[in-house]
């Protein structure tokens, strides 16, 4: 079991001038073992925050996270995170990137060799494997960085807006490409995206924040078999509707 | 012909020039060896001190010099700079100390290196350290200091969970670019401070030394035969360097670096 149980946490940050900015309140979540779930909701509702108190790189200011019953305190390699921005090292090749969370875990080379080849091989960049990260173009740079989170063996794969930097065909590939992922490792994924589209392709359930402070305003269950079909009615609609929530929880600001 | 071939056929060219031109000049304007030396006078100078066989003795002290002062200040410049640039109590605590010191030109030690060191090679090796150890310093801890947040975040979820582990794979490895452009710096730097150190009686012996001690006996050929083995040596110094940064070290960087 991967399960993850956000109760009731609050983060506010402190401001230069004394007061805080409160972005999240109350924010109730439980995200099930296996499940592939999308944050979405208007800009600055705090969506990458709360990621980034599930991964323990911030700390909450009300309430708990726990993963499979145990308390987050901090950054830990059983939650793998990919980030937005291009994360690779760049002064280790592709393969001693992927291998560098079983290099801080103590295994030797060969065998963490061996298994940073398996994900590569998994994300299709096997023959990448001695290239330097400045010689990837955008899209195998976040490729490498997902398996370089999955080499870990994670519970649970965080990613914050992972493909929000590439061109929209590449964006879809990738897309596509994760599902098939999702499918083979069977992780639980939390997917912070601005896209409302990509959260109607890829996620079980879209959890919709509200401005801050954010909290959850609406959880709409996706309960299609993959892979979608983005020019269906159905998916037109399910996106309508999100983007109308969004966009009238933004106006009523 | 191709470029390379070009670029290199047009410096040469250009180098010849300048010597017929400073040959004419010595020969027929100035026409006296102590005011401005011939390439002549220069070659012939540089041939009796080879025969000597001091050139290479005093190369090496200069050398064995300049190596004691670079590597005092590597061993407490880029420690320091870490700490400096990781640990924001230390850089409280140092950059008082650090921004005090940091003004003084280094040949303001030379009074105390003798008095500390007497003429010793140490002695001169210590007016190096001080000029290049803020150069590399200063380096070190801006290089930390402009870690991207993203490596060190993507280390510690990847499961760095010390200081020391962060530092070691993550801040040191994105901070070398920088930290090498301040050992090139520091070197410059250390490399001036070598001659003034040996010319201030620091040291009996060195390129430096020889330098002034010629400049005593008025033999100018051989001040400029000296003043040209500095800049040779200087110059090669540096091109080992940026070839073994750009070779070994930054592999990972597309193009020019240091």
């Amino acid at each position: 079991m991967s399960g993850v149980r956000i109760a009731n946490v609050g983060k506010a940050f402190p401001k230069e001038d004394g007061t805080v900015t409160q972005a999240l309140e109350g924010v109730n979540l439980e995200i099930g073992d296996t499940e592939f779930i999308c944050l979405v909701g208007p800009s600055g509702c705090g969506k990458t925050t709360l990621l980034r108190i599930i991964a323990g790189l911030e700390t909450a200011t009300t309430g708990s996270v726990t993963v499979d019953d145990r308390a987050v305190t901090g950054p830990d390699p059983k939650r793998g995170m990919v980030f937005q921005e291009y994360s690779l090292f760049p002064w280790r090749r592709v393969i001693d990137n992927v291998a560098f969370g079983l290099e801080m875990k103590g295994v030797p080379r060969e065998e963490r060799w061996r298994t940073a080849d398996h994900y590569l091989d998994m994300v299709g960049l096997s023959q990448f494997r001695d290239a330097y990260p400045f010689e990837l173009s955008g899209g195998m740079r976040q490729r490498v960085a997902i398996a370089r989170a999955l080499a870990n063996d994670p519970d649970v794969l965080l990613m914050d807006e992972p493909f929000g930097a590439l061109d929209a065909q590449t964006r879809n590939r990738m897309q596509k490409e994760l599902l098939f992922l999702w499918e083979q490792t069977k992780k639980t994924i939390v997917f912070v995206t601005h896209s409302v589209d990509e959260a109607v392709y890829l996620s079980d359930r879209i959890i919709v924040l509200s401005p801050r402070p954010g909290s959850v305003q609406e959880i709409i269950v996706i309960p299609w078999s993959r892979p979608r079909d983005r020019t269906s009615a159905e998916f037109a609609e399910v996106r309508r509707k999100v983007l109308r929530m969004i966009d009238e929880s933004e106006n009523a600001q | 012909m191709n470029l390379q071939t070009q670029k290199r056929l047009l410096g040469v060219a250009a180098l010849a020039a300048v010597a017929i031109i400073w040959q004419i000049i010595a020969e027929y304007v100035v026409g006296r060896s102590f005011i401005l030396p011939s390439v002549t006078d220069v070659a012939s100078a540089f041939a009796s001190l080879l025969g000597s066989g001091t050139l290479l003795a005093d190369t090496m002290v200069s050398l064995e010099h300049f190596g004691i002062g670079m590597l005092a200040a590597l061993l407490l410049g880029v420690p320091i700079g870490i700490l400096m640039g990781w640990f924001r109590v230390a850089d409280f605590l140092l950059d008082p100390i650090i921004e005090i010191l940091r003004p003084i030109p280094p040949l303001a030690w030379i009074p105390f290196a003798i008095i500390w060191f007497g003429l010793t090679t140490q002695a001169a090796g210590f007016v190096i350290f001080a000029g290049a150890f803020f150069p590399i310093l200063t380096a070190t801890y801006s290089g930390f200091r402009d870690v991207p947040r993203v490596f060190v975040e993507a280390g510690k979820v990847l499961g760095c969970d010390s200081s020391f582990e962060l530092i070691r794979y993550v801040a040191l490895p994105a901070a070398v670019p920088a930290i090498a452009s301040g050992i090139r710096i520091a070197m410059g730097v250390g490399w001036m401070c070598l001659v003034a150190a040996e010319m201030f009686g620091v040291s009996s012996y060195g390129l430096g030394y020889q330098l002034w001690h010629n400049y005593y006996l008025h033999q100018m050929p051989n001040v400029v035969v000296y003043m040209l083995i500095l800049g040779l040596t200087g110059l090669i110094i540096d091109r080992i360097f940026r070839n073994y940064v750009d070779k070994q070290l930054l592999r990972w960087r597309a193009g020019e670096v240091a």
